[in-house]
């Protein structure tokens, strides 16, 4: 049976933010008597994770999702509940605990500015412990997952973001943690740079079944590396499961459009109780429930005259999209 | 803590910090001017407030350049260490970056006061120490295995004094953000170090000894030189050391459970 490594129960944090009123008297006022308020940005949240697990957390702007992970990795004290991270509580930061963690922030960097991303390397390796031997052999093999070779030798400052965020990577992993927290891994990288970084996550995990916790605002950083999701919204959990089932969820209905061979057929097809979206000529657009899908389309192969059929899924970032405004989503 | 580790990081950290200075050639030499302009200029001022009376507060001229000599080593201590460390500490905590160095298996003062070294500061140094054997040359004075050790003794504690001070204003910024202004009120308080103790009014002296204490940075080692000190004036600053550096620490790690990192 696959263990839990990470434990949350009625986990709490709470911020003193301090507000400050536009014009020269708000700045003078908030200079002398500035006014702090308590904000609960994390609301009594539990949940579990298991070893080997990609979870993806799932949030709008300001939800509390890097909270969380900065609590999971230690950085912040929780106001309330309990965190337990591969038999260790976080926040007292023991030596053990962080050679079998990592954090990987997409907006910040680690790697020394003005020297190639090697020095950095084998300073984190000498942090970590690692012999010279030891080091050379684990930045070879990571090198070669992450396909970086000549921008080793490269000072940081002149590599393109891409190049730069491997090297990150890199120099995160040197120490080959069990437990990978990444916090917009992919911010502003192109896209063939972002599909590299989601193939070489995957392949992280499946040789080394370390755990990794993610959040992204590219939808398909969660759909290509996430089984799983957390929902956070304004610090509360919205939804934790299986990311197709919030999916089915979220969009119950498909649309297919549907090419006729004739414009009768159309007609035929658009008066049999199907729900239409839209007609024109011989191309019919129906909406079909996600539960009937199957004897629906059936039912229309073997009693119309199709030339051709198109089953059109709504665009994730739309249903994710939509989950992350509505506040009251009832699973 | 494993000494050996940290010995192995501490060469890492010259070793890096060495070659990102070095990238910047022209930074380097501006830098070793700037260091010479500086203690050439100290002790032409020094030379002025001398010039129409031979004593200030019981200190001869050639006495008063042993302050200068101590003053300048501190600074090149300063400016080799303390300066591209701690006033990072600011920049750690108000960009967030301060959590790479606590999610590190290793103790997060020694990583964010040793990291970087200001090579340029090095030549203070050795400037430092060659005025001082030529004021041990000009004063006479007899270089005893006591001596010696005395005058180690209290300039670690200054330094450790002066760390200490630099470090806990550092710290303040977990909760205040912004404390560039404290540290350049030090900067200047450490200026008056170049001074006699006894050349200031009674109330900067009580000032300048318990509240900063300032004085015993650069005074009691220069007593030493000169065989003026008594021995619980060095007692004191051992004392005063000691309880300094272990202030900082609780503090800091005091300050670390105040630690809310900075929003991405």
């Amino acid at each position: 049976m696959v263990q839990n490594i990470i434990e949350v129960k009625n986990l709490s944090k709470s911020f003193d933010i301090s507000s400050k009123k536009p014009g020269l008297k708000g700045t003078i006022k908030h200079f002398f008597r500035r006014q702090t308020k308590s904000l609960k940005v994390i609301k009594d949240i539990s949940f579990e994770i298991k070893e080997g697990e990609i979870v993806g957390f799932l949030g709008a702007n300001g939800a509390g999702k890097t909270t969380i992970l900065k609590m999971l990795c230690g950085l912040i004290y929780p106001s309330e509940g309990y965190i337990l991270v591969s038999g260790y509580l976080p926040f007292r930061r023991k030596e053990n605990f962080l050679k079998n963690i990592t954090l990987i922030m997409g907006q910040k960097q680690q790697l020394i500015w003005d020297l190639p991303p090697i020095e950095s390397f084998y300073l984190n390796a000498s942090i970590y412990d690692l012999d010279k031997f030891e080091a050379k052999k684990r930045i070879k093999k990571l090198s070669e997952m992450l396909e970086i070779d000549e921008e080793l030798f490269i000072p940081v400052r002149k590599l393109s973001l891409g190049q730069r965020m491997k090297s990150e990577l890199l120099a995160a992993l040197i120490h080959e943690p069990n437990i990978l927290f990444l916090d917009e891994p992919t911010l502003g990288l192109d896209i063939n740079a972002q599909r590299n970084l989601r193939k070489f996550l995957l392949k992280y995990n499946k040789e080394t079944n370390a755990t990794i916790c993610l959040t992204s605002h590219y939808m398909k950083d969660i759909t290509s590396l996430c089984k799983r999701v957390i929902c956070v919204q304004e610090g509360a959990i919205s939804y934790d499961g299986k990311l197709d089932l919030l999916l089915k969820k979220l969009s119950p209905v498909k649309e297919i459009l549907i090419v006729c061979r004739s414009e009768e057929d159309a007609i035929k097809l658009e008066n049999s109780g199907f729900t239409i979206k839209n007609k024109i000529k011989n191309e019919i657009t129906i909406k079909i429930e996600n539960n009937s899908i199957t004897s629906s389309l059936k039912n229309i192969l073997n009693n119309y005259d199709i030339e051709d059929l198109f089953i059109n899924e709504p665009p994730i970032d739309e249903i994710i999209g939509k989950l992350l405004i509505k506040k009251d989503y009832d699973f | 803590m494993n000494l050996r580790k940290y010995l192995k990081v501490y060469k890492k950290f010259l070793h890096t910090s060495l070659a990102s200075e070095l990238e910047y050639k022209t930074n380097i030499l501006v830098d070793l001017i700037t260091a010479i302009l500086s203690l050439i200029g100290s002790i032409f001022l020094l030379s002025i407030f001398f010039q129409n009376n031979g004593y200030i507060g019981g200190w001869k001229f050639e006495q008063a350049l042993i302050i200068q000599g101590i003053y300048t080593i501190l600074n090149g201590i300063t400016n080799t260490w303390f300066n591209p460390n701690l006033t990072e500490i600011v920049k750690h905590i108000r960009e967030g970056t301060l959590d790479f160095v606590l999610l590190k298996p290793i103790d997060s003062q020694f990583f964010i006061s040793l990291k970087k070294i200001n090579p340029s500061g090095f030549l203070e140094i050795m400037l430092g120490f060659f005025l001082l054997s030529f004021c041990i040359r000009i004063n006479q004075i007899n270089l005893s295995l006591s001596f010696l050790t005395l005058s180690f003794i209290t300039i670690s504690c200054s330094i450790c004094i002066l760390y200490s001070l630099w470090f806990f204003i550092s710290t303040t910024t977990i909760w205040f953000v912004k404390t560039w202004n404290a540290i350049e009120v030090l900067r200047s308080f450490l200026y008056i170090g170049r001074f006699p103790l006894n050349s200031f009014s009674f109330s900067l002296r009580v000032f300048f000894s318990i509240i900063i204490p300032i004085a015993f940075i650069t005074t009691i080692p220069s007593e030493v030189f000169l065989g003026l000190s008594q021995l619980w004036k060095i007692l004191l600053e051992v004392i005063v050391a000691t309880v300094f550096l272990m202030t900082s620490r609780k503090f800091w790690l005091f300050a670390l459970k105040s630690y809310s990192s900075a929003s991405s």
